[in-house]
């Protein structure tokens, strides 16, 4: 009985040393990717989680590119430019079931003008926010999306 | 991967198309059981050892994501290295030739 009990909890601990050796795998090699940001299920802890405290402000020094009507939202091409001394930009998009979708960080000899397309499940506000000078500057719009694109 | 990189006004501009299946972990088999989630977690970009583009995306990013950025410096006929690395820690690295 006790015996079986013993190897019953070596392989337990086995199984979690290992299944927490390849959760870890990735960070382990790149040490970089905001994993509370991106498991945060709604838009005001994903913003905590990726930029703590920052003060936010509207900008109009953000140009963002978005359709207003998305056909299908597993595909929603989007582009950001900004004029600000970006340190990183995030695009959230407020209504999917994690709103942080992709964070950029701007490289010193890295151009602020980037594009890339993402999942919307439904019509949303999608939030781009440039993290410059220690503040978080604003922009965003309302995509209408006619098919979810996240799956379930 | 596949990625085209061109210099223009001082700045290389590069449009990369990722080969990935981008699984969000909320989709179901045909037997109704959850879909792992697999999906990119970093790409980067480095040039003549600078790193010179990073992102970091969530499952919300499409299949296939398709990225495009510049970075400055850089001259047609040198090269430069895109990678990428997913949340099992798989990874794919290629030498871009700029044109």
């Amino acid at each position: 009985m006790n015996q079986s009990r013993r190897q019953f909890m070596t392989r337990v601990g086995k199984s979690v040393a290992f299944l927490v050796a390849v959760v870890n795998l990735p960070r382990v090699v790149w040490a970089n990717w905001s994993a509370s940001a991106f498991g945060a299920t709604d838009l005001d802890t994903a913003i905590v989680e990726r930029y703590g405290n920052l003060a936010i402000a509207d900008s109009d020094a953000i140009q963002l590119k978005a359709p207003s009507i998305a056909e299908h939202g597993a595909v929603v091409p989007i582009s950001i430019a900004t004029t600000l001394a970006a340190k990183s930009i995030s695009v959230f998009v407020e209504k999917n079931p994690s709103p942080l979708s992709c964070s950029f960080n701007i490289q010193p000899k890295m151009n602020t003008d980037v594009s890339v397309r993402i999942r919307m499940g439904a019509t949303s506000n999608l939030i781009v926010l440039v993290e410059a000078d220690g503040k978080l500057y604003r922009t965003s719009q309302e995509v209408k999306v006619t098919i979810g694109g996240c799956g379930g | 991967m596949k990625v085209k990189a061109s210099a223009r006004n001082g700045s290389v501009v590069v449009k990369t198309l990722l080969a990935h299946p981008m699984e969000t972990g909320r989709r179901k088999d045909g037997d109704g059981k959850l879909i792992p989630g697999h999906y990119i977690t970093e790409v980067e970009a480095n040039h003549n050892g600078e790193r010179v583009f990073h992102c970091e995306l969530g499952p919300s990013v499409s299949k296939d994501p398709y990225l495009a950025f510049s970075f400055q410096g850089g001259n047609s006929g040198e090269t430069f290295t895109m990678s990428w690395v997913d949340n099992k820690g798989e990874n794919e690295s290629t030498e871009v030739e700029i044109r």
